[in-house]
């Protein structure tokens, strides 16, 4: 997989944590790869909305990839209930619904952006890179696009 | 059936196979059936509901399976792996999500429900209680299909307010 400039926490410079939250394992594998890709490090997962909250408690990742159809509970009132008890939590929805409604109600809940599936590592990437300067948290080490290893 | 519903679901097919596979597929038959279905390799199913509700089961033979699944892993994925059936249920929710998502850009309105992987029986099952419209699509790894069913479970409001009275 393509390698990108790696996308660390502006605080610390450290590798951005994530934690990856989707039903289906083949999903999760393939974001864990991207993230790996970005130098990123998968702080956890999770296949269902309930296990986020409580992983998301457990790792206090930097950024959140959240899929929306999943069984237990649904990815937006995952991100509701998330965002409640931690306002600065950067999620970013990733899913194949994604129609205005879905997007709207994810975005009101809390979620900071939206990546339809199937996802494209170079899009990902912008949009993660966006999300987390979007308060300034973390940037990338150097800017400008990305690089080949 | 309305084609005009069916086309995102060709559509959407066509995209994300053309992405996994490097080449775009190409229809090469589409039939109707009432009878259950018959599965042909291995195969998935997405339910929706709303103002259409259905269901749409795709069914992949197992080279083609495999490359998706090796697609998606980014790595190569042995045929016999567990894994390979969850890479057609994460296919179908791409297709069928990605096809839905057009359809309520349009204004149907509807509840996607998570992926299943159908055994023989549960596909013969499933294709039993309304007509189905099954597309075969075929690729350099093999035979994609897609077996879709679906109905209006009340009429759109837009189109009641047409009617004559």
């Amino acid at each position: 997989m393509k390698q990108f400039e790696a996308l660390t926490r502006k605080k610390d410079n450290q590798a951005a944590r994530y934690l990856i939250v989707d039903d289906s394992v083949f999903a999760r594998k393939s974001l864990a790869k991207m993230v790996e890709s970005f130098g990123g490090q998968v702080a956890g997962e999770a296949g269902d909305g309930c296990t986020a909250i409580t992983e998301y408690a457990r790792t206090n990742p930097d950024i959140v990839l959240m899929d929306i159809t999943m069984p237990q509970m649904e990815g937006i009132e995952a991100v509701e209930r998330i965002v409640q008890e931690h306002p600065d939590a950067r999620i970013v929805m990733v899913s194949s619904v994604g129609y205005q409604e879905n997007i709207l109600a994810a975005l009101q809940k809390g979620a900071r952006h939206f990546v339809q599936k199937p996802v494209k590592p170079d899009a990902l990437y912008e949009i993660i890179r966006y999300v987390l300067n979007d308060d300034g948290v973390a940037s990338p080490v150097h800017a400008g696009g990305e690089r080949d290893r | 059936m309305r084609m005009d519903l069916i086309q995102p679901f060709i559509g959407s097919l066509d995209a994300v196979l053309a992405e996994m596979m490097k080449t775009a597929p190409r229809i090469v038959d589409l039939t109707m059936e009432e009878e259950g279905y018959r599965r042909k390799g291995l195969a998935a199913s997405v339910s929706f509901k709303g103002e259409i509700q259905g269901r749409v089961i795709l069914d992949m033979d197992p080279q083609a399976a495999t490359q998706v699944a090796s697609y998606l892993a980014g790595e190569e994925v042995d045929s016999a792996q567990p894994m390979v059936r969850e890479a057609v249920c994460e296919l179908a929710n791409m297709v069928i999500g990605n096809a839905v998502t057009q359809l309520n850009d349009r204004g149907f309105q509807f509840k996607v429900f998570p992926p299943e992987v159908l055994t023989e029986e549960q596909c013969a099952a499933a294709g039993q209680d309304s007509e189905a419209t099954i597309l075969c699509f075929e690729t350099p790894s093999g035979n994609v299909y897609l077996d879709i069913s679906m109905q209006y479970h009340r009429r759109r409001s837009r189109e009641r307010s047409t009617v004559a009275v």
